[in-house]
């Protein structure tokens, strides 16, 4: 069957259906958000229509450039970390028999029906002094006594990294299940170790699998506010908390609609920055 | 089963007498044929349950008036709710139970109907501090329920009960303590000012609440998790994992006659006494039902039951109650309380929050 451009108007009908929802659940409450966010903030009350920048100049300062940073760079870690540990075990699973693939794919899949809170709370427990890990280390004889591991960033970027890490092997799955043996096959046969032929071969092939892929965890760390809170210390807490402090404890939503823009705004340039970059490459 | 469904009670009926007992069962109180009614909000969940348990089935009884009780959402959403209605001339509900800070942000706009102490007269039995006063002298709201948050340790891991609330600066308890994350719900401030500074008026002044949280960032050594949730740190205070912190009173007192290993202490400086408020929207109509329902309130015998039922700490002075030493201390302490300093959470809010969210992830 020869696909035809779309003649009429009518053959764009299939689209209005996503493009109406897209415009009730995104585009207006966003709109509404940015208008917010220029609105009158008043203490001890709610907020007044009006036009200030005031609660863009509030943001601007070294505390919240900080928290920004922060926030960034936990992402960056997590999808790094996602992807650096996604990538072997992905290509691994995708050349053992299948029914040890559909095993692996299964209990991944159920990790998505955990909850935040659930992951959370289940974290901090196998970090605690009481109940956790480092008591087993203790039975093994590897520590002396047990240790609180949490909160401290390593607890925030493991459960974090352990959420994101499903969605990291479901994209990375296909790519790799469809990438042709017979190249990896070609470079062992002209003397490439196994790891060589891994990093000069299957890499490269999924330049852009990897980039989509460290973008995608990039934008759903981000927007994490409970893992910060649960195993963290307050400066670990992401600008997201911040967020959710203002709109829900403060009533000072001008406040939060403006973090939050601010927080699409970088996330959108670094994306655009990254996506730029990829292509440049490729070209070059 | 699919022969009870096809015999002679067919179907169709089962569906209707299910629905009919359902319909049944949800029939508010209000529909009782009575032409006095009155919507008070309370609180969403356990207040709320409480109170339909408890307390207005009672009332109903003792007056005549029917309550329709309305589910508050938490946080100041209830205050604008009430706010826009009241301008456009409705009042979803009569009478609410407000936080102190609301209480406050509703008298800058007049909200609150102004009560009549005449048709109060169980208004005298309340401590004086659960009067809420307009600045010309109106009352704007009467004191409903009032919970203390106090020092709470580990059994386990203290063997003896601190004192006072100088145990969070001491150096012995590095990384033990569990405080609540936010200004406008721990009232650390205030505990910091009593402590150390002599009184809650040291915060009189932005250089005084400067220097309060300038000692009370000492603390944050001895800080393990700042929570936001109350279960997070509750778990953690039974299982010894953060053996000190500020908890709510009468939730530590039932984990430990569940058999935990956790009591609740009220320091020397006194605990935190925090507290809600009847109001009455300027846009009811039912006036003299209001008026009723806070009155029947603040007598001291439904006081006692609240204590007892719900955990609250009496509004009304001691020697009226009928509670047992025992139940008393369940849920209250005869030391003097330190009452949160309102006033600045509605005047200097987001100053407050700013360098306080400084002070602790700075």
């Amino acid at each position: 069957m020869r696909r035809e451009p779309p003649q009429r108007l009518g053959d764009y009908g299939p689209l209005f259906f996503p493009a109406g929802m897209l415009t009730v659940f995104f585009v207006v409450p966003f709109a509404t958000m940015i208008a917010v966010s220029f609105f009158q903030r008043e203490q001890g009350g709610f907020y007044q229509p009006a036009f200030v920048l005031d609660n863009y100049a509030r943001f601007l300062s070294l505390f919240f450039g900080r928290v920004l940073g922060f926030s960034l760079m936990l992402a960056i870690a997590v999808a790094i970390a996602c992807v650096v540990i996604g990538i072997p075990f992905t290509y691994l699973l995708s050349r053992s028999k299948r029914k040890i693939q559909i095993l692996w794919l299964v209990a991944l899949l159920s990790i998505l029906s955990l909850s935040e809170v659930m992951i959370g709370f289940a974290w901090s427990t196998l970090f605690s002094r009481t109940a956790g890990l480092t008591n087993l280390f203790v039975w093994l004889g590897l520590m002396t006594q047990p240790q609180a591991l949490t909160p401290s960033f390593g607890a925030v970027m493991t459960a974090m990294t352990y959420q994101a890490f499903p969605y990291t092997v479901l994209v990375l799955y296909p790519a790799l299940v469809r990438l042709d043996p017979t190249l990896t096959e070609a470079a062992r046969t002209l003397g490439a170790s196994p790891v060589k032929a891994f990093f000069t071969v299957v890499v490269p092939a999924l330049r852009n699998t990897i980039l989509a892929t460290l973008i995608m965890v990039f934008i759903f760390a981000l927007g994490s506010y409970l893992l910060p809170q649960l195993l963290g210390r307050p400066q670990h807490w992401t600008l997201s908390v911040l967020i959710t402090d203002q709109a829900i404890y403060q009533s000072n939503m001008p406040f939060a609609a403006a973090m939050a823009v601010f927080l699409v705004l970088v996330t959108l340039a670094l994306v655009g920055l990254a996506l730029y970059a990829g292509r440049q490459k490729e070209a070059a | 089963m699919r022969d009870i469904l096809n015999g002679k009670l067919g179907r169709r009926a089962v569906l209707g007498a299910g629905l009919a007992g359902a319909s049944m069962l949800a029939m508010p109180a209000v529909l009782r044929a009575q032409d006095k009614s009155l919507k008070v909000g309370v609180y969403g969940g356990f207040f709320k349950d409480s109170f339909d348990k408890n307390i207005f089935a009672d009332f109903t009884k003792a007056t005549g008036i029917a309550v329709e009780s309305v589910a508050e959402p938490t946080g100041e959403a209830w205050l604008v709710q009430l706010e826009q209605a009241a301008r456009a001339g409705a009042a979803p509900a009569d009478v609410s139970m407000m936080s102190q800070v609301a209480i406050l942000k509703g008298q800058a706009n007049d909200l609150w109907a102004p009560l009549d102490a005449a048709k109060l007269p169980n208004s005298k039995n309340l401590i004086d501090r659960f009067i809420n006063k307009y600045p010309d002298g109106r009352i704007a709201g009467i004191g409903a329920v009032s919970w203390y948050i106090t020092l709470v340790t580990n059994t386990d891991v203290y063997k003896e009960a601190p004192t006072s609330w100088a145990a969070l600066w001491d150096p012995a308890n590095a990384d033990k303590l569990g405080l609540l994350a936010l200004v406008s719900n721990s009232f650390l401030l205030e505990v910091t000012a009593k402590t150390h500074l002599g009184g809650t008026n040291a915060l009189d002044t932005d250089e005084g609440i400067i220097k309060a949280l300038e000692k009370l960032a000492e603390v944050k050594p001895n800080v393990r998790l700042w929570y936001r949730d109350e279960a997070q740190f509750e778990q953690a205070l039974k299982s010894g994992e953060i053996p000190m912190g500020q908890y709510y009173h009468d939730v530590t007192g039932l984990a430990a006659a569940d058999g935990f290993p956790v009591r609740s202490t009220f320091p020397k400086e006194g605990g935190i006494l925090d507290s809600g408020s009847w109001a009455v929207s300027r846009a009811s109509k039912k006036t003299e039902e209001a008026h009723a329902f806070i009155d029947y309130m603040c007598q001291p015998a439904i006081q006692a039951t609240l204590s007892r039922k719900v955990g609250t700490s009496p509004t009304v002075k001691r020697d009226l109650l009928d509670l047992t030493d025992k139940e008393f201390a369940a849920v209250s302490s005869d030391i003097e309380p330190i009452i949160p300093r309102y006033d600045l959470y509605q005047t200097k809010s987001d100053f407050l929050n700013q360098k306080w969210t400084e002070m602790i992830a700075g």
